[in-house]
C-alpha cells in the first residue's frame, strides 16, 4: 500500500518522535558554501533533508526563495551539478528533491533549446530525472506545481524507482480533492499552514489545527510548513499533533544575510545549526506535552 | 450543452460555429492533444475547479443569462461590432482582396477588452470581492483596469519594472480608472515575472479574488475561457466577410504572442479548412538563443519552442536544455513572453495553422507601412502581421483578413526609438525636428 511510502529512510525519519524537515536551495549562493550549509541542518538534528534545486519560475515562493533560487541559478546550478551535490553530500538525514515540474519533465531532453522536427512524442516524460536522483541518493520529491490530476507519470516513475512523492494539502483542500491528493501521497504530507506563498511569518496560522484535524483519519505522517521560524512555533504545532515540521524560508534568511553580508561559510553554517537545533528541540518539546495529554496516540 | 448563444440576434449565421468541434476542443478535460493541463500549487485548485464550474455555468450555458449582459455591456461600453474593413491601398499592393478586422477600434484601443470584461463580469457573478491581473505591455492591464472601473471592481495590476518604464502612459491610465499597479523586479521584470507574481497573489487571496489572466495561457479553464470571450472577433468577421463578399477568406492573419487575439481571430474559421491560419510570432532581432545568458532574443514560441510546463499549461516555451525559462525579447512587449497558449501549440502540430516569426525590422517597416498607406497606425504587436503580408505575399491566397489587434498610440515613444536606431525606407524623416524648432 502507498501509505507505508516507498523509502524506509523517510518512514524511519517520522518514527517515534517529531520529525524536523529543513528546507535549502541547493547553490544558495555556491556549490561549495551549499554543501556546507546542509551538513549543518544535519548536525542541527534534521531528520529529512528537502534540497531545492532551483527553477527559473518559482510561482509557489515567497520572496525570500525567490531570492535563493536567483542566488543559486546565478552561481551556475543544474539538474546535473544538482545530481553531483547530493552525491558529495555527506549527511545521514535521508534527502527530498524539491522543484517544479518542468525540469523533472525536460531531463534527458537533449532538443530542449532548439527548434525540434515533427515528432514531439519523442519526450518520455519524468522518468529520466526520477532514475538519476534515485541513482544520486534521493528518496522522494516534493513538486509544488504538480497538483495530483496531473501526477500520474510522476508517480508511477516514483514507485518504479522505490522514491516517495509527497504532495501538498492547502487550508483550501476538502472533500474529494483531499481523499485523490492521500491516495496518491506517500512518504508523507505536506501540510501548507496557511494561503499564498513560503515564508517565515512571526505567526503561524490557526488553520493548521483544522487542516490536521481533516487528514486525522489517514496514516500518513503530517509535516506542516509554510511559516515556520522558531522552536516556540515547531512546539506548538507539534503539539497541535503534526508528525513533523517543515522550515524554508528561516533558514534561507540565514544564508542570504551571510551573503549579503559577506559572512564566513563556518558562521553562517553555525547559524544554521543552532537554528537547527532551537526547531528541533521545540519541535520535540510539543511531542513530549502531547504525549503527556490523554488525547494523543 | 454547449449551444452559448446560439439563441440571440447576433448569430443569424445559417451555420453556428459556436457548437462546431474546433469551438468544443478544450472544454471537457482542458486538454489539447499533449497540451494544457492544469500545472498550478495546490492552493489554487479549489479555485480553479470553483472557476472551471462557474465557466460551465455562466459561459457556457448562458446561466442567469451572463451571455447575453456580456454580449450587450460589449456593445454599449466596448462598442461591438468593430468594423471589417477593405484595405484598398494594401489590396492593390499585393494583388489581392485585403480586408482589415478593426479590432484597435474596441474601447481602449485593443482585442483584449473582450477578455477583461468577460473575466471581471464573471468574477462579479461568481461573488468575487477584487479583481488581480497581470499586464505585459499594458494592454490587458488598461483594458481590466476600464472593465473592473465599469463593473466597479477593487482591482490590483502587477507589471514588470523594465514594461513601467516602456509604457509609462498606460500605468497612468490604470491608475486613472482607479487600479492599483504594483511594480514586479523579480527576472528581467516583464510579463513572465509579472505573472508569476500575479499568481502568487492569488494563491494567498484566492477565497475572495478572481485572477484575470490577459491571454489563452494558464491552467484549465483560463484557455478555453479567454478563447471564448475573444471569439467574438472572428464570428463577427465569419459573418462580416460572407456579407461583404458572399464567402470566406482565403486566409486570416494575425499576430500571436500569448495567442489572445491569435486565437480570437481563428476560432470560428478552424473547422473551415479551406480558410489558411497564420500565427505571426515576434523574431526579435534574431531567432538564435544564448543558452549561457538564458536569453531567446524573440518570442517565436510556437516557431522555434519545445513542449515543456510553464503558467499553469504544457505548451510550447523557450527554455534552455535543462528546461530553465528564456527570457524572450521582442521590439512589442505585448509580444514579449515565453510561451503560447496550449491551443495554439496543438493546432500547429496539427498543421492547422502555421507559425511564422517575423523580426522587429520587418514588424517596424509594417508599422509604417500601414500608418502611410491606410492612415491607420497600428500596434507594434500588430505589425508583425503587416511584415508578413510584404514579405510573403505568395504564400496568401486572393482574399486575406488581417486581424488589427490594437491601435499603435501606446507605442510611439517607442516607434521613435526603434525607428530612429535604423535606416527604414518607408519611415517618416524627422530629422528637421530633432534640433527643435
Amino acid at each position: 500500500m502507498l501509505d507505508a511510502g516507498n523509502s524506509e529512510a523517510i518512514a524511519e525519519a517520522f518514527d517515534g518522535g517529531p520529525a524536523y524537515v529543513p528546507y535549502l536551495a541547493v547553490g544558495d549562493p555556491s556549490y561549495e558554501a551549499s554543501l556546507e550549509y546542509v551538513e549543518a541542518l544535519d548536525r542541527g538534528g534534521a531528520d529529512v533533508i528537502e534540497l531545492g534545486l532551483p527553477f527559473s519560475e518559482p510561482i509557489a515562493e515567497g520572496p525570500t526563495i525567490q531570492g535563493a533560487v536567483v542566488r543559486a541559478l546565478e552561481g551556475g546550478m543544474t539538474p546535473d551539478r544538482f545530481f553531483d551535490f547530493v552525491g558529495d553530500l555527506d549527511v545521514d538525514a535521508p534527502l527530498v528533491c524539491m522543484t517544479y515540474y518542468n525540469l523533472i519533465y525536460q531531463y534527458g531532453d537533449e532538443d530542449a533549446a532548439g527548434p525540434k522536427a515533427g515528432d514531439a512524442a519523442s519526450s518520455d516524460g519524468p522518468r529520466a530525472f526520477v532514475e538519476a536522483a534515485a541513482a544520486a541518493g534521493i528518496e522522494g520529491f516534493v513538486v509544488p506545481d504538480l497538483p495530483a490530476e496531473e501526477a500520474d507519470p510522476l508517480r508511477a516513475a516514483c514507485d518504479e524507482c522505490g522514491l516517495d512523492l509527497v504532495f501538498i494539502v492547502a487550508p483550501t483542500t476538502k472533500g474529494d480533492r483531499l481523499a485523490d491528493i492521500m491516495g496518491r501521497v506517500s512518504g508523507y504530507v505536506y501540510v501548507q499552514a496557511r494561503l499564498g506563498t513560503t515564508g517565515a511569518k512571526s505567526d503561524v496560522s490557526d488553520r493548521t489545527a483544522e487542516s490536521l484535524d481533516r487528514l486525522s483519519g489517514y496514516d500518513v505522517p503530517k509535516a506542516v510548513g509554510f511559516g515556520i521560524s522558531t522552536g516556540e512555533q515547531a512546539e506548538r504545532i507539534v503539539g497541535s499533533g503534526a508528525d513533523g515540521i517543515i522550515v524554508g524560508s528561516a533558514l534561507v534568511d540565514i544564508v542570504a544575510d551571510g551573503d549579503e553580508t559577506d559572512l564566513p561559510v563556518a558562521t553562517v553554517a553555525d547559524r544554521l545549526e543552532s537554528l537547527s537545533r532551537e526547531l528541533k528541540t521545540g519541535a520535540e518539546r510539543g511531542y513530549a506535552a502531547r504525549a503527556g495529554a490523554p488525547e494523543s496516540r | 450543452m454547449s449551444e452559448t448563444g446560439s439563441t440571440t440576434s447576433e448569430t443569424t449565421d445559417a451555420t453556428d460555429t459556436t457548437t462546431r468541434p474546433g469551438r468544443r476542443r478544450g472544454r471537457d478535460d482542458g486538454k489539447f492533444g499533449r497540451y494544457g493541463g492544469q500545472y498550478v500549487p495546490e492552493a489554487l485548485m479549489p479555485a480553479i475547479e470553483e472557476l472551471t464550474d462557474a465557466y460551465e455555468r455562466y459561459v457556457l450555458n448562458n446561466e442567469d443569462g451572463f451571455m447575453d449582459e456580456f454580449r450587450e455591456r460589449l456593445a454599449d461600453f466596448g462598442g461591438r461590432p468593430t468594423p471589417l474593413q477593405r484595405a484598398d491601398r494594401l489590396s492593390e499592393r499585393y494583388g489581392r482582396d485585403i480586408y482589415l478586422k478593426r479590432e484597435d477600434l474596441l474601447h481602449g484601443g485593443a482585442h483584449k477588452l473582450n477578455n477583461a470584461l468577460g473575466q471581471v463580469l464573471l468574477a462579479k457573478y461568481m461573488g468575487k470581492e477584487r479583481i488581480v491581473a497581470e499586464t505585459g505591455a499594458g494592454q490587458h492591464g488598461t483594458a481590466t483596469a476600464m472593465a473592473a472601473a465599469h463593473l466597479d471592481m477593487p482591482c490590483e495590476i502587477y507589471m514588470g519594472e523594465r514594461d513601467i518604464n516602456r509604457q509609462r502612459p498606460n500605468v497612468f491610465r490604470m491608475k486613472l480608472n482607479g487600479s492599483e499597479v504594483t511594480p514586479v523586479t523579480a527576472g528581467r521584470g516583464t510579463l513572465k515575472e509579472a505573472i508569476s507574481e500575479t499568481m502568487r497573489d492569488w494563491a494567498t487571496t484566492v477565497e475572495n479574488t478572481h485572477y484575470v489572466i490577459g491571454s489563452i495561457v494558464g491552467p484549465h479553464p483560463f484557455p478555453v475561457m479567454v478563447r471564448d470571450f475573444h471569439a467574438v472577433i472572428s464570428e463577427e468577421t465569419r459573418r462580416q466577410i460572407r456579407e461583404q463578399t458572399g464567402g470566406l477568406p482565403t486566409d486570416v492573419v494575425a499576430c500571436a504572442g500569448g495567442g489572445s487575439n491569435t486565437m480570437g481571430a481563428f476560432t470560428a474559421f478552424v473547422d473551415d479548412e479551406s480558410v489558411a491560419l497564420h500565427a505571426i510570432e515576434a523574431g526579435g532581432s534574431t531567432l538564435e538563443v544564448d543558452e549561457e545568458a538564458g536569453v531567446a532574443p524573440n518570442s517565436a514560441s510556437l516557431f522555434t519552442g519545445d513542449e515543456g510546463v510553464l503558467h499553469g499549461a504544457r505548451t510550447k516555451l523557450l527554455q534552455d536544455s535543462d528546461g530553465q525559462i528564456m527570457e524572450s525579447h521582442s521590439v512589442s512587449s505585448g509580444l514579449d513572453y515565453a510561451g503560447v497558449g496550449p491551443e495554439l501549440a496543438y493546432l500547429v502540430d496539427e498543421g492547422r495553422v502555421t507559425p511564422v516569426a517575423v523580426d522587429d525590422d520587418a514588424a517596424l517597416e509594417g508599422f509604417h507601412r500601414l500608418s502611410n498607406t491606410e492612415g491607420i497606425i497600428p500596434a507594434l504587436e500588430t505589425a508583425h502581421a503587416f511584415g508578413y503580408l510584404e514579405d510573403h505575399t505568395e504564400s496568401l491566397g486572393d482574399r486575406v483578413v488581417v486581424n488589427v489587434s490594437g491601435r499603435g498610440d501606446k507605442d510611439l515613444d517607442a516607434a521613435i526609438e526603434e525607428t530612429d536606431k535604423r535606416d527604414l525606407d518607408n519611415a517618416p524623416d524627422m530629422s528637421m525636428f530633432t534640433e527643435g524648432i
